[in-house]
């Protein structure tokens, strides 16, 4: 590593007036929950022009640094320089909002009962009088023109009604957009892992047009590829520490990768051996706008592709209504198990600890004699934390106390160690860091040898490569059907988007 | 040290916390005179709250929107129906409690058909189907006034060292349903849908089916009250169940549960009777008219649900 490698802890540089001190500067935060040291002394620096990659894996301290500058948390210690001021004195939401500060974080803020318009309204107080929601409507729509052409989103819908990508897209308009206050750092935190491909495009293009007109960012994303795309600078964080910060140019995937302190690199290449010959399969039914009929057999892994909202989640959704019972036409013989991708709406049970959220899914396993046995279940719940890695000190503690990749960690548990034969999965490892991945890779591999069937809506060209037999939607339909030997990732976006688009 | 911190941090704590201050109030303003006659016979009332709010707890916990109005009617048509059937007769006491037990069945199944079968949101539901309940009681009983059989009416009445034999078999059932609660399937299931009820159902848990158990269980609780309440006070009255309704709800907050569903607990439940009504005693003890005490009461009973709701959330 380069000498410009700060090791948190150390004692931080002053902060320097001049250029450097127009930006955003945070020396030496420290945060603890408790026993847990979220953040042991971590300096960043990001001066205005430039977009800074922070990367890291799940519970390296990322969305905790990036709480206390959006000002959702206070630091225990450290300060706080915007525009050369030392802001650490009462900073809160309020103060980051005044000093520029926006962002756009992992778990969405927008309120569902509430409009598009009105929900832009919530960020900018200034916009007055009896004729507001036109005027925030008419902001947030230019504000989306301008980021995504072609969104076909209206400021009078109803949020709960638009899809997690949609979601996804007004939060991010509505934090570019400015009334009283200019803007000037905005954070975003995971911004592309619900948006396809084209979408992520367009928003990876804002934040470069936007750095270039004097703006600063901070990008944090799995996607390694994208951070080395989109930043000037990456920092790498582990264990709430800096451990690399260097230009985007020193580093590349693997160099990232190794920064990072993963185990694998690569996904492991899938056996190639059909199982499609074997038996009866396990799972036949037609996709809601009909197209080839989707099907999988024991011990297989069976992929849904294309673009998100295309019809996948509703497929996994019909399976698991349909399971133990023959209806129609719809094959489902076995019980299901369904992994959230949306975990906030699908898979958390917020008060409850770890290990409850663990154990919901296998009541009738931990029952000794009538009750049920709260031995067990913890039993259960160490068992899986160990084996999936759950980064917690004990299994009673909240579930909502674990960063958002533990959480999802803590859902795949709950389905893996129930007796279900079929696993759904609802594009569950987004926002998930690749050693994690890797790690759950390998445990749905074992899965799958030992004879499970799993069904795996994902957006995620690494991860179809796992897939033994993919299924691409189209506007509901499945519009192709494809054998391991037949993938690419060109086969599958050709049929992701029509022909005559 | 641990034991003691987790013990603190119980939510049943300040319920009755706020009723052993009620009652110190009250005996200090006597000078102690009384004081354990005020004890058994809040015991002897507090039983009666208890039984209907163990019903309405495991309906609070649902989920937001999730409760029960129909409670006061239902205790009036069981106890009616359940009085003038047995017509005072001592041998006809169980066949007497089962039809009351069928009354509250009936009135569940009633109100979890409005809810789900014609989508109407429980808080209206209930409160349309209690009128019905309250008017088939009221042709049903025709403003006759049956006595009790005299062996129920001793039983309501026993007392074993000042304390009431029914508050000790209630607290035995507490005791039943708080395991209910925590250590079975359904109970888990209760307590996950009022968390997230699609994470319930994707879960693979039996989310309809405890919904209608629930109401129905509420509504069997309604009526056993009614019932008991019935024998207690020498026959059933059309305005019996007037009371039980903030009652009911109030016991439950009080008591600890979330208003929002998903987490609840049975000790506060005992606690937070005991308050309520060693509250009215205190008032009465005091010597403040019947205007100002109600008064009073409401005031209170705010004041502790701010408190006690406010005292939770930041926990968390």
């Amino acid at each position: 590593m380069t000498p410009n490698e700060s090791v948190g802890g150390a004692a931080a540089p002053a902060p320097v007036a001049g250029e450097a001190g127009d930006g955003v500067r945070l020396s030496a935060i420290a945060k603890r929950f408790g026993a847990v040291v979220a953040l042991g002394g971590v300096s960043l620096d990001v001066p205005p022009g430039t977009c800074v990659g922070l990367v890291g894996h799940n519970g390296a301290g990322k969305s905790t640094l990036m709480n206390v500058l959006a000002g959702t948390l206070t630091a225990d210690e450290g300060t706080i320089a915007i525009g050369g001021d030392d802001v650490t004195a009462g900073y809160a939401i309020a103060r980051a909002r005044e000093r520029g500060v926006r962002c756009i974080f992992q778990e969405l803020s927008l309120c569902p009962n509430l409009t598009v318009a009105e929900n832009a309204r919530i960020e900018h107080p200034s916009l007055t009088g009896l004729s507001w929601r036109t005027e925030a409507g008419r902001l947030i729509r230019a504000k989306l023109d301008e980021i995504f052409p072609g969104h076909g989103i209206s400021p009078g819908a109803v949020v709960a009604d638009l899809s997690i990508a949609r979601r996804q897209m007004v939060e991010i308009a509505r934090a570019f957009s400015q009334t009283a206050t200019p803007v000037r750092l905005v954070i975003l935190d995971e911004p592309t892992s619900s948006l396809d491909q084209t979408i992520a495009r367009q928003l990876l293009d804002h934040i470069r047009r936007f750095v270039d007109g004097g703006g600063s960012a901070v990008f944090i994303s799995h996607l390694l590829g994208e951070v080395l795309d989109i930043s000037d600078r990456v920092v790498v964080m582990k264990d709430g520490l800096v451990v690399a910060d260097e230009p985007a140019a020193h580093f590349d995937r693997d160099g990232l990768v190794a920064a990072m302190g993963s185990v694998g690199g690569h996904a492991a290449a899938a056996s190639t051996q059909s199982r499609r010959d074997t038996g009866a399969p396990k799972v036949a039914i037609d996709a809601r706008g009909g197209g080839a009929r989707l099907t999988a057999h024991p011990g297989e892994i069976v992929g849904l592709a294309g673009l998100a909202g295309h019809g996948q989640t509703d497929t996994l959704l019909d399976v698991f209504a349909r399971a133990g019972r023959t209806k129609g036409a719809a094959i489902v013989d076995g019980r299901v198990a369904f992994v959230a991708g949306d975990r906030q709406t699908d898979g958390a049970f917020p008060l409850w600890s770890i290990a409850e959220n663990i154990g919901i899914g296998s009541l009738h396993a931990l029952k000794q004699g009538r009750f049920i046995s709260e031995a067990k279940e913890g039993e259960l719940a160490e068992r899986w934390r160990e084996r999936i890695g759950i980064r917690a000190p004990s299994v009673w503690n909240p579930l909502l106390s674990l960063s958002g990749g533990n959480q999802q960690k803590a859902l795949f548990a709950r389905a893996l160690a129930s007796d279900a034969d079929i696993i759904l999965m609802d594009d569950p490892m987004r926002g998930v860091d690749v050693g994690t991945k890797q790690e759950v890779y390998k445990i749905i591999r074992e899965e799958a040898e030992k004879g499970r069937t799993f069904l795996w809506y994902t957006t995620e060209m690494d991860e179809l490569l796992i897939c033994d037999h993919i299924y691409v939607f189209r506007e509901r339909a499945i519009v192709a059907d494809l054998t391991r030997s037949e993938l690419t990732e060109e086969a599958v976006i050709q049929a992701s988007f029509r022909q005559d688009a | 040290m641990k034991a003691i911190t987790t013990f603190f941090r119980q939510p049943w704590l300040f319920a009755f916390a706020a009723a052993i201050a009620v009652w110190i109030a009250t005996a200090a303003f006597t000078q102690g005179q009384g004081a354990g006659e005020v004890l058994s016979v809040a015991f002897t009332f507090a039983t009666f709250f208890v039984i209907v709010a163990i019903g309405q707890m495991f309906v609070v916990t649902l989920g937001p929107g999730n409760v029960d109005l129909s409670i006061p009617a239902t205790m009036t048509l069981a106890g009616t129906v359940s009085m003038k059937i047995m017509d005072g007769l001592n041998w006809m006491i169980l066949p007497g409690y089962l039809i009351a037990v069928a009354v509250g069945v009936v009135v569940g199944v009633l109100n979890v058909g409005l809810i789900r079968v014609l989508r109407i949101p429980p808080i209206i539901a209930t409160l349309s189907s209690s009128f019905i309940i309250q008017s088939a009681a009221i042709w049903y009983n025709r403003g006759l006034r049956v006595k009790p059989p005299t062996m129920l009416a001793d039983f309501t009445t026993a007392k074993i060292a000042g304390m009431p034999i029914l508050a000790l078999l209630v607290i035995l059932i507490a005791a039943v349903m708080h395991v209910v609660l925590n250590r079975t399937i359904y109970g888990r299931t209760v307590i996950a849908i009022g968390q997230n009820a699609r994470a319930a159902r994707l879960a693979g848990l039996e989310v309809n089916r405890v919904r209608f158990l629930t109401y129905v269980m509420c509504a069997v609780f309604a009526a056993s009250c009614g019932y008991v309440l019935a024998g207690f006070s020498g026959g059933a009255a059309l305005n019996m169940g007037q009371e039980y309704l903030l009652a009911s709800v109030a016991v439950v907050v009080i008591g600890g549960t979330s208003v929002a569903g998903g987490f609840s607990n049975i000790p506060g439940l005992w606690g937070a009777a005991l308050f309520l009504f060693l509250l009215v005693t205190m008032l009465n003890t005091f010597g403040l008219g019947a205007g100002v005490r109600l008064l009073l009461t409401g005031l209170i009973i705010i004041a502790v649900i701010t408190l006690a709701g406010g005292s939770r959330s930041s926990e968390r």
